[in-house]
């Protein structure tokens, strides 16, 4: 795999999973993928149609209202949903292997080992009963069922301290209530880093912290970035913390990808009329923190029932602007101009481009 | 943890002074004479006034009420109408039953004993079996059969459920002796057999409200962040479900289990009486009715004794289950 293995043992207790990679391309790349909810009230399209990759090394942002989407796709790239609830469509490669229809047992045995991921609130994703090191070393041990226990424990403590927890070998004794919140997230960081994944899925893995805690928080990933060479995708509602670590952004809405691009790209030249209205309601891409905010309008969409057309077009200013498009037809998600920028808006690009100039950069944005 | 015993100690401690102090007082709140009980025909004044004296009953209330603790902790002398000199713990002598309190309960205690803890064995592996399946397998031909059937016997009551099945088993299908306490130790075939129908009315009432609280919780706790965090580690379902939902989906479960059983340990007076089975709540009731003063400050005592030792027990538990609570 081209990088050092810090697990002690190194490889050998890896239990065999084809390993058919490719060894070309992204580790992981996502196509067009669906997650449907057959409900009572109806059927839930949470994510529908989003495609992205994610290369080794780099991470990628995805941002969103709350209900766009983003934990359910991250879910599905685990296999975390129910298959009696959740139908999966499209195709999801990790390291070469596609997962989706994967029989559950051999989704199961890449999960926490290849792929691993940190939730939003440390306190309730650690477990109460048992203690913090214990869940660790469980984590490594269901990859490494030959280690034994002293190995384990050792290689728990040894990610406590990676993560810069101060005394990991007396911390691993003791239970999530007696860590504060940082120190909870740095050891959910180190539960999900146990087996050196090469995927890592952080979701929304700052909201629970206090501001100098985040800032922390996402130092830590960055160093463990460069270290073991991972790949990263952070949810986030927050375009700062966008703009500070991630490489490439997909702004979600609705369950669809809207706009997906760099973060240079995507930040700063945004082309989606919904980015326009994310990066308005941020005052900390704002050059002047007094600047009127313009916050998006109404509601998130229904999953069950999106809007007709483009899902964006009751809350858009400019849904008028395309005929009755907007209101009609899908807008796909298409280059908007430089290279592997992409944009699903009915807008023609030199409009956008103008409208983006004239209207949003002239309050502040763009300055960010 | 030993200040932690310590107060649970002094805590049950008192609970149970204020217990005896609170039945004592009730005792004599009740608008009938304890001893027209004694002597139901031929009752002249004189005579009542007699046995009142020989009981004690003249004496101030306190007084009344500091004997009878004496006798608990260090025995006293009850004149000889009431057996002499009663060791201590001395429960006093039944106005009624020409017996040392005492006597009595140590017949109908085991009873009692034999009816409720095998019952709960059951009712607990019944109700948690069930409730836990029914949870893993929501929705499932299972989930709605087993709702189904603790829903009807939820809201059954016990006397219907133990008549039924007297009716059919004893009566009918003459399988099954009419029930009764015969020692373990004795013959434990026919202690199966006298007993199993209090058993099973028991355990299938309770277990049913088990079973609707255990796949409450259980469902509750699948939805719980740390599962889904152990799913994502790699886990297997077997082993998330096993070691980390089951363990917190049993904690309420445990506290309700841990109260259900001292209160039942106190007197199945329901079961007892469907059954003709002279345990300590038919004896508490018979008390009660009878105005047998030392008969009912006993049963009181024992029944707020096991809520006490229950509620301790309980306590502990939790202690051991929830890291939370031993350090906090
Ligand atoms: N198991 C499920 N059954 C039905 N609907 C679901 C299920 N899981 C998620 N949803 C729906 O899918 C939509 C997307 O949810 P998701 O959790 O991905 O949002 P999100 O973008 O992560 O939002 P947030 O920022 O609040 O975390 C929501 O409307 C949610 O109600
Ligand atoms: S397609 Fe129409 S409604 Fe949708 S974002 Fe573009 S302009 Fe607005
Ligand atoms: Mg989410």
């Amino acid at each position: 795999m081209g990088r050092s293995k810090s697990a002690p043992s190194g490889g050998p207790d890896r239990p065999s999973v084809p390993e058919q990679r490719s060894g070309e391309g992204p580790y992981l790349q996502v196509k067009d993928l669906g997650v449907r909810f057959d409900t009572e009230d109806g059927v839930v399209r949470a994510v529908d149609g989003v495609s992205f990759a994610v290369e080794r090394g780099r991470t990628l942002g995805i941002v969103g209202e709350s209900g766009s989407g983003k934990s359910v796709t991250s879910l599905a790239i685990l296999g975390l949903h129910s298959a009696k609830r959740a139908t999966i469509t499209g195709e999801i490669f990790v390291g070469g292997r596609q997962l989706v229809g994967l029989p559950e047992e051999q989704v199961r045995r890449l999960r926490g080992r290849d792929m691993a991921m940190i939730f939003q609130d440390p306190l309730s994703a650690l477990h109460p009963y048992y203690t913090v090191g214990r869940q660790i070393t469980e984590a490594y041990r269901v990859h490494h069922p030959r280690a034994g226990k002293r190995e384990a424990r050792q290689r728990a403590v040894d990610m406590l301290g990676r993560v810069g927890i101060p005394q990991p070998a007396k911390r691993y004794d003791q239970y999530p209530h007696e860590f504060s919140g940082g120190m909870r997230q740095r050891a959910m960081i180190a539960m999900a880093l146990v087996n050196d994944p090469d995927l890592l899925i952080a979701d929304e893995p700052t909201t629970a912290l206090d501001v100098t805690v985040q800032a922390q928080i996402l130092d830590l990933l960055a160093d463990l970035q460069a270290e073991f060479h991972s790949a990263i995708i952070l949810i986030t509602h927050d375009l700062g913390v966008v703009s500070q670590v991630a490489d490439d952004v997909l702004v979600m809405y609705g369950g669809r990808a809207v706009e997906h691009g760099s973060v240079e790209q995507v930040l700063r030249r945004p082309q989606h009329p919904y980015t326009w209205g994310l990066l308005s309601s941020v005052p900390s891409l704002h050059g002047d923190p007094d600047a009127d905010l313009m916050p998006i309008k109404g509601n998130p969409p229904s999953l069950i029932n999106l809007p007709s057309g483009c899902a964006f077009h009751p809350r858009c200013r400019y849904a008028g602007r395309n005929g009755d498009r907007s209101f009609t037809e899908v807008p796909e998600l298409r280059p908007a101009g430089e290279e592997g920028h992409l944009v699903a808006c009915h807008l023609p690009a030199e409009e956008r481009t103008r409208l983006f100039a004239e209207d949003i950069a002239n309050v502040g944005v763009a300055a960010g | 943890m030993v200040r932690f015993l310590l107060k649970r100690v002094l805590l049950a401690v008192s609970v149970l002074l204020a217990v005896s102090i609170v039945s004592f007082l009730l005792f004599f709140a009740l608008p009938r004479d304890p001893v027209t009980g004694m002597c139901p025909k031929n009752c002249n004044a004189e005579r009542l006034e007699r046995v009142r004296t020989e009981l004690g009953l003249n004496e101030p209330k306190a007084e009344q009420y500091a004997n009878y603790m004496k006798g608990i902790f260090v025995g006293r002398d009850l004149g000889s109408a009431q057996g002499g000199k009663c060791e201590a713990p001395c429960l006093g002598y039944s106005y009624v039953n020409s017996e040392a309190v005492s006597d009595t309960f140590a017949r109908v205690l085991p009873v009692t004993l034999n009816i409720v803890l095998p019952a709960a064995v059951l009712w607990l592996a019944l109700g948690v079996g069930l409730g836990m399946i029914s949870a893993l397998r929501r929705g499932s031909l299972l989930d709605r059969i087993s709702i189904g059937l603790t829903l009807t016997f939820a809201s059954l009551q016990l006397y219907f459920v133990g008549a039924v099945l007297l009716l059919i088993f004893v009566y009918h299908l003459k399988i099954l002796p009419t029930p009764r306490y015969v020692s373990l130790f004795d013959n434990p075939v026919e202690w199966a057999r006298g007993l199993v129908l209090a058993w099973v009315t028991l355990a299938l009432l309770f277990s049913a409200i088990y079973a609707r609280l255990s796949r409450a919780q259980m469902l509750e706790t699948l939805s719980e962040d740390f599962v889904r965090t152990a799913r994502a580690k790699g886990m297997a379902k077997r082993q998330v479900y096993g070691r980390h939902a089951l363990r917190a989906a049993i904690t309420p479960i445990v506290t309700i289990a841990g109260l259900d059983v001292g209160g039942a340990l106190g007197g199945t007076v329901i079961t007892e009486t469907t059954f003709g089975i002279q345990g300590l709540g038919r004896t508490a009731v018979e008390a009660v009715r009878q105005g047998d003063l030392p008969t009912i400050m006993a049963t009181v005592l024992i029944s707020a004794l096991f809520v006490v030792i229950a509620n301790m027990v309980v306590d502990l538990l939790y202690a051991f289950i929830d890291p939370r609570v031993r350090l906090g």
